[in-house]
């Protein structure tokens, strides 16, 4: 089911949470909600679910205005953070829980409750764990029985709260794989909260990158990796690196030394130049290359990372260079970028062609 | 065989002196509580099995005992409902005054309870601010069971508020949240969620409620009445045969008051023993 969040304003005692987001949602699609803490992504996932409800601004579900609509009305499968199983219960009794406490009209025997669950562990692969309670599980088990209960509703919506937050990154891994398994298997329309940058780009259809309460970008990892729409998401996104630049009649200046890099179309002016480290390769020097001293070299796997300080003021720079080139500290080395980004002061970005 | 055990127990630790603390507590706990309660049992056994049965199941004895459980089971059961709700509120709600109500709870505990038991008839008195009102409903409550019910309500409310109230704080409200996304109304999230780890807590401020009225005689006395076989509670029996300088008397009202207090408050322990593991809060 499609979702429509219109104009979203969320304040928590005057603080504001959310600033006027809004955001359209595909139906079955795959959503990530990425940003650093504070942003406001559980905010917004919460205020889906409908366990937070908005200053202002509408939320319809499909065709139907949710905004007023409760918790319980929503019918959306909800994955805490922390899981929230419920510790007093079985595993079979957590899944059926949803569906044992339905007025009895429309509650199912307890045989289909028992099949259900049953049927939803073996979904989530944790067949014949029916008796367990949750202490005596791991935590990716937790998590897919979190998931198994949620499911067992036979939601509209599943929404995610850093559904791999808590788990080591070799767990982490498996289940992201397997959560996208399920998602093209079952075609919920799934909406998750993470702060990895990895695991949205990787997981998601589409991200969305939030900060300070606002939606910085919306878009697929190719989007929001190549065309940064803020500074912001290029420094959030991937390591990256900045030097104060001037612009002036569309010539890039650090330090009073002009650099092959053009900005025809930038407004005179105080800039930053964004640099990616694996962007930037060695130069012989001379005109229009960035130099600096080297002030901290290390090997990582395949490559060498280098630490350099450019111009007067020592702007620190990173650089991903081949492992097979070797550096001295202390060493002068020039450098040009492949690819660079350039934010005016309260302008539009200016990129390499 | 005795190697073996005393091996059992000098087990290599991360925290040495088990030995010393033991044998504190032990020395300690005998001194301030067993040797007192011994020299009861010593007392009361002195007088013999017949003598000792004469003397308990007399009519009044009896009455009073029934009195003292009675209302205290009654009181207890009161204040863990009441006490729940006080700490519910102090916990999730956060209101102006919610201080001051945190630290009236405990009044109970400072005030002398002479002093609440006077303050208490004066109130439910039939000419009483209370009581005048009760009357003429056909209502009696001091100098009745229900005064001693009331003053044993008074005196033992902390107990359940502050057993559950930390219990309650350490809850998230996650559970709830969970639930309610699952389909599950407020109420119903509560009780399926919330009670059941709240539960040994409740018990344990029933418990203790329970004790604390069991042994309460300062309140009592005033809004009691005090009639033999009617209002008359097993404490202030104790002090009457004291009195009568008839410590037979006294010994074996103390002695039997002693051997139910320990028996329910061993039974109130295996319960929660067993629902803690049933529901595995903190598990």
């Amino acid at each position: 089911m499609d979702i429509r969040i219109q104009n979203i304003r969320k304040e928590f005692d005057r603080f504001p949470a959310l600033h006027d987001v809004s955001l359209d949602i595909r139906s079955g699609e795959l959503i990530a909600l990425l940003g650093p803490s504070g942003s406001g992504k559980t905010t917004l996932l919460r205020l889906i679910a409908g366990l937070e409800f908005p200053s202002a601004g509408r939320i319809h579900f499909g065709d139907e205005d949710a905004s007023e609509k409760s918790v319980q009305e929503r019918n959306v499968g909800f994955v805490f953070q922390h899981y929230a199983l419920f510790k007093h219960m079985t595993v079979a009794d957590n899944i059926g829980f949803g569906l044992r406490i339905r007025p009895r009209g429309s509650r199912p025997s307890r045989r289909d409750i028992r099949r259900r669950a049953s049927e939803l562990l073996d979904l989530v692969q944790l067949s014949g764990l029916e008796k367990r309670f949750p202490a005596q599980l791991s935590g990716g088990q937790r998590q897919r029985v979190a998931l198994a209960r949620a499911l067992a509703i036979e939601p509209k919506v599943l929404l995610l709260d850093e559904p791999f937050g808590a788990l080591d990154a070799k767990v982490r891994k498996e289940l992201r794989r397997w959560l996208r398994e399920l998602h093209d298997r079952t075609g919920h329309t799934t909406v998750f909260v993470t702060h990895d940058q990895e695991e949205a780009m990787e997981l998601a259809d589409r991200v969305v990158v939030m900060s300070q309460g606002r939606i910085e970008q919306i878009g697929t990892a190719d989007e929001i990796y190549d065309d940064p729409a803020t500074p912001f998401v290029f420094s959030f996104i991937g390591a990256s690196s900045t030097l104060p630049v001037v612009v002036t009649k569309g010539t890039v200046t650090l330090d009073g030394q002009p650099l092959s890099i053009a900005a025809a179309d930038l407004p005179d002016g105080p800039a930053t130049l964004y640099l990616r480290p694996h962007e930037l390769e060695v130069v012989a020097g001379g005109d229009g290359a960035i130099t600096g001293t080297v002030t901290a070299a290390r090997r990582s796997a395949g490559s060498r990372l280098v630490e350099i300080a450019v111009g007067t003021a020592r702007h620190h720079l990173e650089l991903q260079l081949p492992a097979e080139t070797s550096v001295v500290i202390g060493q002068t080395i020039a450098v040009s970028p492949r690819r660079w980004q350039i934010y005016g002061t309260g302008v539009g970005p200016g990129r390499s062609a | 065989m005795a190697t073996a055990a005393l091996s059992r127990f000098r087990q290599p630790s991360v925290i040495p002196g088990f030995g010393l603390a033991l044998g504190f507590t032990l020395a300690y706990l005998s001194l301030i509580v067993l040797i007192p309660l011994a020299a009861l049992i010593v007392r009361s056994a002195g007088l013999g099995w017949t003598e000792f049965w004469r003397l308990a199941t007399d009519q009044r004895t009896l009455s009073a005992l029934k009195l003292s459980f009675g209302a205290s089971v009654i009181a207890a059961a009161i204040n863990t409902v009441f006490g729940m709700i006080l700490a519910w509120i102090l916990v999730r709600y956060r209101f102006p005054g919610r201080r001051i109500v945190d630290a009236i709870i405990d009044l109970p505990f400072a005030l002398p309870t002479a002093v609440a038991g006077i303050a208490l008839t004066a109130l439910y008195a039939p000419n009483g601010w209370i009581g005048q009102w009760a009357t003429p409903l056909g209502l009696k409550i001091a100098y009745t069971p229900i005064g001693v019910v009331i003053a044993l309500t008074f005196v033992s409310l902390p107990f359940v508020v502050r057993t559950v109230q930390p219990v309650l704080e350490e809850i998230d409200t996650q559970y709830e949240e969970a639930a309610a996304t699952l389909g599950a109304g407020r109420l119903q999230a509560v009780i399926s969620t919330v009670l059941p780890s709240l539960l040994p807590a409740l018990m344990t401020g029933f418990a203790l409620a329970l004790a604390r009225s069991v042994g309460e005689y300062g309140s009592v006395i005033f809004i009691a009445g005090n009639i033999p076989g009617v209002s008359e509670i097993a404490p202030l029996l104790i002090v009457i045969r004291l009195e009568e300088f008839n410590y037979a008397g006294a010994t074996a009202v103390a002695a039997l008051m002693l051997a139910i207090s320990f028996a329910m408050l061993l039974v109130i322990n295996l319960i929660q023993a067993w629902s803690r593991r049933r529901f595995g809060h903190g598990a």
